[in-house]
């Protein structure tokens, strides 16, 4: 039984290379930080709130998918020709939908989270208020 | 009146478990779609990713001819199944450009001698900025290109055999 479960680990040892696919190198800027702490600290700030679409809930920050290294030096590079961080976010935006931004948005489909907490809370504090009323 | 409130709770607990155990029966859509259909493909310009055929740019897209824009690459395995149905595409009369992601010339070769070459252009993009800019997020996706540039159609994943009657009258549609 060892002796069969040795042999299949070890032919899936032999197997797994074959899936190590990509050759190129990453891209210049996916590991690379930008000289200026500043300009680096704003691609962090905005890569961190951006999503890696291969892995998915994931930021391209965390992600070591190749994609989100080509994201990350696309960030980095707009970032060092002095483009706004958001309007970065708004290029990405308009091809991929809200879905690449973990930045919360009020739009029509979202403002019920927005709203509902405010509202539980005005409810919370009437209920409150009549029940210490009712006491004193 | 009192009494039903206590209910309140076990109801909305039922209305959430019910609500998550419906989700967990609906198949789920891992796909992100593209938000550029209708838009016009940004401006690039691409060297060649193979000897053979030249490289690709905007202005190829551009030329009036409604076209397939293939995102491809030699170290996808889905892109090797979708490779006859291309070639079936190629032969109906369809014109297919493709974009090499992250390739290399060498292996590029290799892949269109085994598994055949359905393009007419072939540009090399080796930062993923032409697949970033038309809002493609992996290998193989196709797109319908109008003679305008103007993105019509975008197909997610290998093209199979089901897929190219659609994509031929997509084409038709658009004035191939």
């Amino acid at each position: 039984m060892m002796r069969f479960i040795l042999a299949i680990l070890s032919a899936a040892l032999i197997v797994m290379p074959a899936s190590a696919q990509q050759t190129l190198p990453p891209a210049p800027l996916a590991y690379e930080q930008l000289s200026d702490p500043a300009q680096e600290e704003a691609a962090q700030a905005l890569m961190e709130t951006l999503r890696c679409l291969k892995c998915q809930s994931q930021s391209i920050a965390d992600s070591d998918a190749p994609m989100a290294g080509d994201m990350r030096h696309q960030v980095r590079s707009r970032i060092a020709a002095g483009e706004e961080p958001e309007a970065i976010r708004a290029w990405l935006v308009e091809r991929y939908g809200d879905y690449v931004s973990y930045a919360p948005t009020v739009s029509n489909t979202t403002w019920p989270l927005f709203a509902i907490p405010l509202l539980l809370l005005i409810v919370a504090g009437v209920i409150i208020r009549r029940r210490v009323g009712k006491r004193s | 009146m009192n009494k039903l409130w206590i209910w309140g709770p076990l109801g909305l607990f039922l209305m959430f478990s019910g609500l998550a155990a419906y989700q967990l029966t609906q198949p789920k859509d891992e796909f992100v779609q593209s938000t550029m259909i209708g838009k016009p493909i940004p401006d690039f310009d691409l060297r060649p990713a193979h000897q053979d055929r030249p490289g690709l740019a905007i202005a190829d897209l551009k030329d009036g001819k409604p076209k397939l824009l293939n995102i491809w690459a030699s170290w996808c395995v889905p892109c090797i199944a979708e490779a006859p149905h291309l070639e079936a595409l190629n032969r109906a009369g369809a014109e297919i450009v493709g974009v090499a992601i992250r390739d290399r010339p060498a292996d590029v070769a290799r892949f269109l001698a085994q598994h055949g070459n359905p393009y007419t252009r072939i540009g090399a993009d080796d930062l993923s900025e032409v697949q970033l800019s038309v809002g493609s997020s992996g290998v193989p996706e196709t797109f319908v290109v109008d003679g305008n540039g103007i993105i019509l159609h975008q197909h997610i994943g290998d093209v199979r055999a089901e897929h190219v009657p659609m994509l031929l009258q997509k084409l038709a549609e658009a004035g191939a």
